[in-house]
């Protein structure tokens, strides 16, 4: 289906005119100190509506991923010819200077059916720039044909079929600059928080055929000083049942929760650090007070109480879309429900 | 090198010029929602923001994230930032960034905390107001003016009712003025939580829960909260029913509570006038919970309160902590109130000259000691220690807390 789609248009790009530096990547573009004000300028696609990437442009995806209001996510990175990111067993990789992170968010008219009718919101990119990272959020169009930057973020109405069959419609929001920090940020700069070995050790399905990705990105030669994929932190896809519940509920925790709340993140104050590796109960929450939670306290007197879901903050905060009381506090408008029954099957089993 | 100075002098000038502060201003009207969040991205150190007169309606939080930045409302009483409409975002205003100075506005019914630093150096909290519009309610947002994680913290001036937690709360933070402000109807008035180095003074906290609350709690990344002068304030007629949400430690605040000092260092309640708070004007304690933290100090170390000036109080004790109070000392509670918790070694041996509670006070002013067990608030004898002249004394004063965009060094 793929390479179908590839080849059909392929044969658009040819009529389009471009010739084959047509759909370079443009590193111009990537390190201007103003960035471009249409996605396209970038180059990162030779068909953007399709998701079909430009030569350089890899196709990732993470064993366990956000949850953005059900919304489905396609990810490329680029790294500029002949560099490589540095390979860190915790943290995000080091890239290059020139590096692109992108990511684009779009909701199928059924979620039931996430390929068919699949229409585009917004595509997220992160640049690696000599002063560090920078982030910025493209909408595309009604047509699809092209993706416009939004510096102050922006509200898009949605009205989809969801899960159950049931109609759903919520406004989505794409976060302004400042919002992309509120998540991405490591001691207080910017920084990439998908690519880490933990979530990048998983089998990608290129158009080559099936291959893991850590070892697909060593081959490609966009990072070094990867072990072996068996040698390398790997977390559970945190839907696979056959996954023991407390790592799928941590490998959920540390994906949705511990861009902020770890001790270098936004939210280092509260305490509470849901990263993979955390060993501390405490720190996890496990009969810990809450500080600052005001009413997202739920009248509940720990983050979790082992056990009792609820009597636990942690699923009160996960369960809620109110503002000041959801958590995370940006990036979702709706509950996940399979979300919050793992949770609330970690905390039962918890003695 | 004579002659080449004053070129370099000018090639400086020039470079400063052009780097010079530019006001964004942004007005009242069509799109003024997105106007103030782009500004408030795109301003350039040496800015000001000016948030023209008016109300500005947002359904999301703003954010600043530019050093050297101010931002600047026609005044409180002028510019109305309301976030009644709010969908996402954990406080109204969050600055992560340094220098920055936040003056003449007012927030409105934010969904979570007002306005929040966190991270900053040199943050500038003036003239602001900070109002949830409904009045005491545990729906309202947790703390009004916010700074956390945060060095010289400057707060002058400030107005906050109705948060269900403190109206102005300081964490973890040094170097901390809380001065000129006034804090009504909170459940906190003003707090000082796991801080260092802070000076509370000529605030007017009336009909809070509990009026100053200073602090310290186990398990959070900066502990051993110390070195707070609160001096000069009036804590006058705190009575408004505690309506914090459960779970939080603010929770256990009893109606009409005027300072409360609860494991902290080095604590000097000073000049402050009090009057009509029905719990206690002053209660000195330890933190009451079980916790898991070897670092943490559960007692409070090293009190000293003098000088102030006590009308009536103690007539209404309130919840379960009036209660507890009110088995051992009866009823009206004296002015001063010390549960007495000592760690169980020196309850047995003796407590530090520097560690100890000293109250030096005018003739008549009451007193109490309970004489708590530790952690089980409960008494080892029905009989207080009630005699104040036990515990005359003083300690050093920390000195007074210089901040440097305050003209301090």
């Amino acid at each position: 289906m793929r390479r179908l789609l590839a080849a059909g248009l392929f044969a658009v790009a040819a009529i389009i005119g471009g010739g084959g530096s047509a759909h370079a990547v443009s590193s111009e573009a990537i390190l201007a100190a103003k960035p471009p004000k249409l996605l396209s300028e970038f180059g990162f696609f030779v068909d953007g509506a399709r998701q079909v990437p430009a030569e350089g442009v890899v196709p990732y995806h993470l064993a366990t991923p956000l949850f953005t209001d059900f919304a489905e996510k396609f990810r490329f990175v680029h790294v500029p010819a002949g560099q490589a990111a540095t390979y860190d067993p915790d943290e995000a990789f080091d890239f290059p200077v020139g590096t692109a992170l992108i990511k684009t968010f779009a909701f199928p008219a059924d979620l039931r059916a996430p390929d068919k009718d699949v229409r585009l919101i917004e595509t997220r990119v992160l640049v690696r720039q000599d002063s560090g990272w920078q982030a910025w959020a493209y909408v595309w169009n009604a047509d699809q044909t092209e993706a416009e930057l939004k510096i102050a973020g922006a509200k898009v109405d949605l009205a989809v079929t969801g899960k159950d069959g049931a109609p759903l419609s919520f406004t989505y929001a794409v976060p302004n600059k400042n919002q992309c920090k509120g998540c991405h940020a490591l001691n207080g700069e910017v920084t990439p928080l998908g690519p880490k070995a933990r979530n990048l050790n998983v089998e990608h399905p290129y158009p080559s055929g099936a291959e893991n990705q850590l070892a697909h990105w060593t081959a490609a030669g966009i990072l070094s000083g990867s072990p072996a994929p068996a040698d390398a932190p790997s977390v559970p896809v945190w839907g696979d049942t056959a996954a023991p519940t407390e790592a799928r509920a941590r490998t959920w925790l540390d994906t949705n929760c511990a861009h902020c709340h770890r001790r270098e993140g936004p939210a280092s104050n509260s305490g509470l650090y849901l990263t993979w590796g955390e060993k501390d109960p405490v720190a996890i929450g496990i009969g810990k007070r809450p500080v600052a939670a005001g009413r997202g306290s739920g009248d509940r007197a720990f983050d979790i109480d082992p056990g009792h879901p609820d009597n636990s903050i942690l699923l009160y905060r996960v369960e809620s879309t109110e503002a000041g009381v959801m958590m995370p506090e940006i990036g979702r408008t709706q509950t996940d429900p399979e979300a919050v029954a793992l949770l609330r099957k970690w905390v039962e089993e918890m003695r | 090198m004579q002659r080449l100075l004053p070129i370099a002098t000018l090639t400086l000038a020039l470079a400063t010029s052009t780097a010079l502060a530019a006001d964004i201003a942004v007005e009242a009207g069509e799109g003024a929602n997105e106007r103030l969040i782009e500004a408030l991205i795109s301003a350039q150190p040496g800015d000001t923001v000016k948030i023209g007169p008016g109300r500005f309606e947002f359904t999301e939080g703003l954010s600043l994230d530019v050093d050297d930045v101010k931002v600047q409302g026609a005044g409180a009483g002028q510019t109305v930032l309301s976030f009644k409409g709010q969908t996402g975002a954990g406080e109204g205003l969050l600055v992560t960034s340094d220098r920055v100075v936040l003056e003449d506005f007012a927030v409105e019914d934010t969904k979570g905390d007002g306005v929040k630093s966190k991270g900053s150096d040199q943050i500038t909290f003036r003239n602001l107001s900070v109002v949830w519009t409904g009045g005491p309610k545990a729906e309202n947002g947790a703390y009004g003016v916010y700074p956390v994680s945060s060095k010289n913290v400057l707060i002058d001036g400030v107005f906050v009712s109705g948060a269900s937690d403190a109206g102005i709360y300081v964490g973890q933070s040094e170097d901390i003025v809380v001065r000129n402000s006034r804090a009504e109807y909170n459940v906190a008035g003003i707090e000082i939580e796991n801080s260092k180095r802070a000076d509370v003074t000529k605030n007017t906290v009336t009909h809070n829960t509990g009026g100053i609350l200073v602090f310290d709690l186990p398990n959070l990344p900066v502990q051993g909260g110390q070195d707070v002068r609160v001096f000069d304030n009036d804590v006058v007629e705190n009575d408004t029913p505690n309506f914090a949400p459960k779970g939080n430690i603010v929770g256990i605040v009893p109606k009409g509570m005027g300072v409360m000092v609860m494991a902290n260092r080095n604590v000097h309640v000073f000049g402050n006038r009090f009057d009509k708070n029905g719990t206690a004007h002053v209660l000195i304690a330890a933190y009451p919970n079980e916790y898991d933290d070897d670092n943490y100090m559960f007692v409070p170390r090293g009190v000293y309160v003098h000088g102030n000036t006590y009308g009536e109080g103690g007539f209404a004790p309130d919840g379960e902590v009036g209660k507890i109070i009110t088995d051992v000392s009866g009823t009206p509670v004296p002015d001063i109130v010390w549960d007495g918790v000592t760690r169980i070694p020196e309850y047995f041996s003796w407590v530090n000259a520097e560690d100890q509670v000293y109250i030096d006070e005018a003739e008549g002013t009451t007193f109490a000691n309970l004489k708590m067990i530790s952690q089980m608030l409960l008494p080892w004898s029905t009989s207080p220690d009630t005699d104040i002249s036990g515990y005359k004394g003083s300690l050093p004063e920390p000195a007074p807390v210089k901040l440097p965009q305050d003209n301090g060094a």
